[in-house]
């Protein structure tokens, strides 16, 4: 069925991938045989046009080696100005990336993608630079040679005979938009070096009879046309990957790579790249240790290492494995990710060694065997590293010390059994000993003994005794049978031993992983996280580490006990941090670092950075622990994220609590007030009714006594609401209504103090309904209305309208009173205020601030202002939103 | 009517109890008083009173329990009284089965005029006369006609069921889910901007000057109430 639909994870990465790449900028490169073909003044070109278009373009960088007509080209571009590095005395002009970065143009020229950057510099290599720039979202324009395409040095070498050092990826050439061949016949060429537009006249004569040669210039013009052909276009592949969706990733064509330690690796894993990326297939190194391999010195180790990283970085997955069993390892590696094709290299090498590819074929026939040879070029010079001292020996004489006092024990407890027991069980006698030696010390020990038990038991036992002559032919075949016995045993022993070590190691891992993640796993401080981190990766990877953190303000921060001199860069983790990836120390950014910075990456969002700073260098991480350091990365970064979560529901839960705490309060207080002014002014009342009626002046007391507790109750009210609606805790119980109906019932609630006034409501009749709290919102027009009716003389006009103003409704409640005191329109809705200082009206001045407050948390406004006419005006604006329709009826 | 009507009062504080009695008997009322919800379920149980005032805040059980259970075997008239300032309180126990309520602090003038108007209510339960008089409006519910000044007036049929269901329920405050589920049906109870729309129609067609109501009233944040006779 897998047939007919597409794999919907294959089809989510497309879109990730298409997202991805929207944003990205595109990468345009163009493309030459050699120098002096035209690309930079083909850039050029192509770049004053989109200038003249509008396109926002600027020079990143241009090598005009002093060429007239690319000077000329280069006139009136915009260019980022350089940045200059020291280095070793020297001032080293190099590309500004940063720069760039915050110039941030839509496109921008980077001369010569092959190109190294000085040491200091953030990347090494300037398609580094180049990979940042594309990924903030910039368009690229770029240059390069055939020959410095990774997959295609070895070739060009062996063709001109000068190596290139300056290679590029060929993934980066791949996964570039568009690639433009700036294509010159060679004899053309040889005319542009000899009128002097290639390189200054003295310099043309020298490049001349070198590399310049016809025969050069033809080999590297067919390899670059075919490069070009073989780099299959953006838009063909997309297409073939949604029409079809079997050839998405066909497995088994899938590619294997098994790397040994000799030489030539390098050509190996580039000729590999190639095939992988002609075929569209994933492709996997691998590099199996096995006992024979395990005894190699560090440094071919380490180069192992370092064939591993590169294929890495030119696209692949890499394990290192250990197996007694190179070809079983590889061959079960093959099976287990469905690889179909294996690469191996191909050397010199004696008759009856049948060779690694050999034993692949022999035991998993179905494989595809690849073989590739190898270049000596690389051999001649790495033979210098290999001359590591072999310490081995010496650490092993002990072993070979007790082998030895072993078959003398052996002879000395014989010699007196000789007349109780046959020859025969003597021998065997020796045999164990051989044995023993095998088991205990190894194959070398094991050899030793088993020479010295064959010299002993000749010397000492065999007939004419105390002479090496054998008297007895059938002697030779126990001699022979020993030393057998000691390879065998040894060999097996050998093997044996190394598995347990390998197994051991792994145990450990895995055992500190363990550790570390239940330990984790009960951290409940930061505090707790750092020092199990320390403690974690000291013993894991013999490095210093120290966490780096968001602060409340977003900025990364030390955690714990670094001091100044090994702190870590916070620039470097920072970049980390933003690009959620690895830097500094052995990484691709700024790799001459003393520290790595590892982003911590949780499920939430990336918490921080581990900074590692090994205690050995240098310091070059295999697989396994490169795995290892990231998982503890994951693991660090969830512990984090589950404290910080921790921390935010414990300050939810504080908050709720005081929450609930104030609201309980708040209630309390509201009753315990409420009650007693109920009373007092309800038995003030109740006083007129019982018994006799009161005289009047005793009427008037009572009657005053109750006014005050109503004026008590309505502070009280005030200062509850207010209090209320400061701390947030109104709960807002919106409805979609006509403000008719709420500015009716405040008109009837403020009656009694409106008697005197003459209140004129003007509402048009199709005002929105809009949605608001109706009980609030009574408490706003009561406010105002007490408000207009207490500042303004008896007998003065109070005007209610109400008009549509776009999205927001106007609401104006106005008088034509005395108007407020200029200047203090703002001052009034603040909470104590009062318009007339000295005036004689009661009230504390809350009214106005608890009308703005309820109108904000509608998310409207209120104003006050003096109207052109005299008197106050007061404007209320809510928004209008979305009301419901109510349906007609029929 | 001289100590005919018998009223219980439910409340915790002493002092409003008093001050209640005193309001009450100038009303000619014989008044029961209870301190605690269990006390005052017993009084209403024994004295079948014509009118319950309950304080919503009492100390051993909620107020609106109180009002439901009354309802269990009751239907006399409920008036609460209610220290709270949140609208949610009075609008429960008013759907409990309440007839209405007063915010504390409250006039006695005002307590008195709520209480005559429950009682009067109760006096003619009964289906009565068929038309029904509010300032010059005119219903007469069984020609589900309605005329303003002698004038007939043209309401729409839910308009009518509105105006029907307030003058069933004259003098008790209904709450917008009451109205809703009675007049729309119990599909609509969160369409209280139906409510509100066809009310300040019906102010409209009927009110002298619908901004400032004197019959149909409103209750904020609670319900609505018809005023019969409004003052």
């Amino acid at each position: 069925m897998s047939d007919e639909r597409p794999d919907p994870d294959a089809l989510l990465a497309q879109l990730e991938a298409e997202h991805a790449r929207a944003q990205r900028g595109k990468l345009k490169i163009f493309f030459g045989a050699s120098p002096g073909v035209g690309k930079t003044y083909a850039m050029l070109s192509a770049a004053r046009l989109l200038v003249a278009q509008g396109v926002d373009l600027i020079v990143g960088i241009v090598e005009t080696h002093g060429r007239a007509e690319t000077v000329a080209l280069t006139q009136g571009l915009e260019i980022l100005p350089r940045r200059e590095i020291e280095y070793r005395g020297h001032t080293l002009k190099e590309f500004d990336l940063d720069a760039a970065l915050v110039r941030k143009p839509a496109l921008i020229l980077m001369d010569e993608l092959a190109h190294s950057n000085a040491p200091g510099s953030r990347h090494p290599k300037r398609w580094q630079d180049i990979e940042e720039l594309l990924a903030a979202g910039i368009d690229v324009y770029t240059t390069v040679n055939v020959q410095h395409l990774d997959s295609l040095n070895d070739v060009i070498g062996g063709i001109t005979g000068a190596r290139i050092w300056e290679t590029v990826p060929d993934k980066v050439f791949d996964s570039a938009d568009e690639v433009v061949l700036v294509d010159l016949p060679p004899d053309e060429l040889l005319q542009r070096l000899k009128e002097g537009k290639v390189y200054i006249p003295q310099q043309a004569e020298r490049a001349m009879a070198n590399f310049f040669r016809k025969g050069n210039l033809l080999a590297l013009r067919e390899i670059s046309l075919r490069r070009t052909a073989d780099r299959v276009d953006d838009d063909v592949l997309a297409y073939r990957r949604t029409q079809s969706v079997t050839a998405v990733w066909p497995t088994q064509e899938s590619l294997l790579v098994c790397i040994g330690p000799g030489p030539g690796g390098e050509k190996l894993i580039r000729n590999a790249a190639r095939v992988a990326v002609q075929g569209e297939v994933p492709w996997h190194a691998i590099y199996v240790e096995t006992p024979k391999l395990q005894r190699l010195p560090d440094a071919e180790r380490a180069h192992v290492l370092k064939m591993l990283k590169l294929a890495q970085d030119a696209g692949a997955h890499t394990a290192v494995l250990s197996g007694p069993d190179a070809a079983q390892t590889a061959i079960a590696y093959a099976q287990q990710h469905n690889l179909g094709k294996v690469m191996v290299g191909r050397d010199k090498r004696p008759f009856w060694d049948l060779g690694f590819a050999y034993h692949l074929g022999r035991q998993a026939p179905d494989l595809d065997v690849i073989q590739v040879a190898r270049s000596d070029v690389e051999g001649r010079r790495r033979s210098l590293a290999q001359s590591a001292p072999k310490s081995a020996v010496v650490v092993r004489l002990p072993a070979y010390a007790i082998a030895f006092a072993v078959v003398v024990a052996v002879t000395i407890v014989a010699t007196p059994l000789l007349n109780l027991l046959d020859l025969a069980n003597i021998v065997m006698l020796f045999l164990l000993a051989v044995f023993f030696t095998a088991v205990k010390l190894g194959r070398g020990p094991a050899l030793l003994s088993a020479f010295l038990s064959v010299a002993a038991f000749d010397f000492f036992f065999v007939p004419p005794r105390l002479s090496f002559a054998v008297s007895d032919v059938q002697y030779l075949v126990t001699f022979a049978v020993m030393l057998i016995v000691a390879v065998i045993t040894g060999q097996l022993t050998a093997g044996l031993r190394f598995q347990v070590t390998v197994a051991e190691s792994r145990e450990r891992r895995t055992q500190a992983l363990y550790e570390m993640a239940r330990e984790l796993s009960a951290a409940l401080t930061v505090e707790q996280i750092t020092e199990i981190t320390e403690r974690f990766v000291a013993q894991g990877f013999n490095a210093r580490a120290t966490l780096m953190l968001l602060d409340a303000h977003e900025h990364l921060v030390s955690i714990g006990s670094a001091t100044a001199e090994d702190a870590p860069d916070i620039g470097i983790a920072q970049w980390a941090f933003d690009h959620n990836e690895l830097a500094g120390l052995s990484t691709d950014t700024l790799p001459a670092a003393p520290i790595l910075y590892v982003p911590l990456k949780a499920p939430m969002r990336t918490r921080g950075v581990l900074a590692l700073r090994p205690l050995d260098l240098p310091w070059l991480p295999a697989p396994e622990q490169q795995r290892l350091l990231d998982t503890s990365a994951t693991l660090i970064a969830i512990a984090i994220e589950r404290v910080h979560y921790i921390t935010v529901a414990q300050d939810a839960l504080v908050h709720m609590e005081s929450e609930r705490l104030r609201n309980s309060l708040l209630s309390a207080l509201s009753h315990d007030l409420r009650t007693p002014l109920t009373v007092l002014a309800g038995l003030a009342e109740s006083l007129t009714l019982v018994g006799p009626s009161l005289p009047k002046a005793q009427a008037e007391i009572a009657q005053a006594i109750r006014e005050e507790a109503l004026r008590t109750n309505a502070l009280v009210n005030n200062l509850l609401d207010m209090a209320r609606l400061e701390t947030g805790s109104v709960k807002l119980r919106r409805e979609w209504q006509p403000l008719e109906e709420v500015i009716g019932v405040a008109l009837q609630a403020r009656a009694n103090v409106l008697a005197h006034h003459a209140v004129r409501v003007d509402l048009p009749a199709d005002l929105p309904l809009l949605e608001f709290d109706a009980v609030l919102m009574e408490r706003v027009f009561c406010n105002l209305l007490e408000n207009a009716a207490k500042y303004t003389p008896a007998g003065s006009r109070i005007e209610i309208s109400a008009r549509r103003d776009g999205d927001r409704v106007e609401i104006v409640v106005a008088d034509n009173g005395p108007g407020l005191p200029v200047g203090k329109e703002e001052a009034l809705f603040e909470k104590f205020a009062r318009g007339h200082e000295e005036s004689a009206v009661s009230g504390v001045g809350l009214g106005l601030a608890i009308v703005r407050a309820i109108v904000e948390v509608h998310r409207g406004s209120v104003r006050a202002e003096n109207r052109p006419e005299g008197g106050t005006r007061f404007v209320i604006l809510l928004p209008v939103g979305e009301p419901p329709t109510v349906p007609e009826e029929v | 009517m001289e100590s005919s009507v018998s009223v219980v009062v439910i409340e915790d504080e002493p002092q409003i109890r008093r001050f209640l009695r005193t309001a009450l008997e100038a009303e000619g009322c014989a008044v029961a008083e209870a301190a605690t919800a269990e006390r005052g379920l017993i009084e209403a149980g024994t004295r079948k009173p014509d009118l319950v005032i309950l304080d919503l805040g009492l100390p051993d059980r909620d107020g609106v329990e109180v009002v439901r259970d009354v309802r269990t075997w009751s239907a006399v008239p409920i008036l609460i009284l209610s220290a709270r300032a949140d609208e949610t309180d009075k609008v429960a126990a008013l759907d409990a089965g309440a007839d209405d309520y007063l915010t504390k602090p409250f006039g006695i003038a005002e307590l008195q005029a709520r209480v005559r108007a429950l009682l009067r209510r109760q006096a003619r339960s009964l289906p009565g006369e068929p038309i029904v008089c509010f300032g010059d409006v005119e219903v007469d519910l069984s020609l589900r006609r309605v005329r303003r000044a002698g004038v007939e007036v043209h309401l729409t049929p839910i308009e009518y069921r509105l105006l029907a269901q307030l003058i069933t329920n004259a003098g008790r405050v209904l709450t917008h889910q009451q109205l809703l589920r009675e007049v729309w049906g119990p599909g609509h109870a969160e369409d209280s901007h139906y409510l509100r729309v066809y009310m300040t129609g019906l102010r409209r067609k009927l009110e002298a000057n619908p901004t400032l109501p004197r019959y149909l009233l409103t209750e904020s944040g609670v319900g609505y109430r018809l005023l019969l006779g409004g003052s």
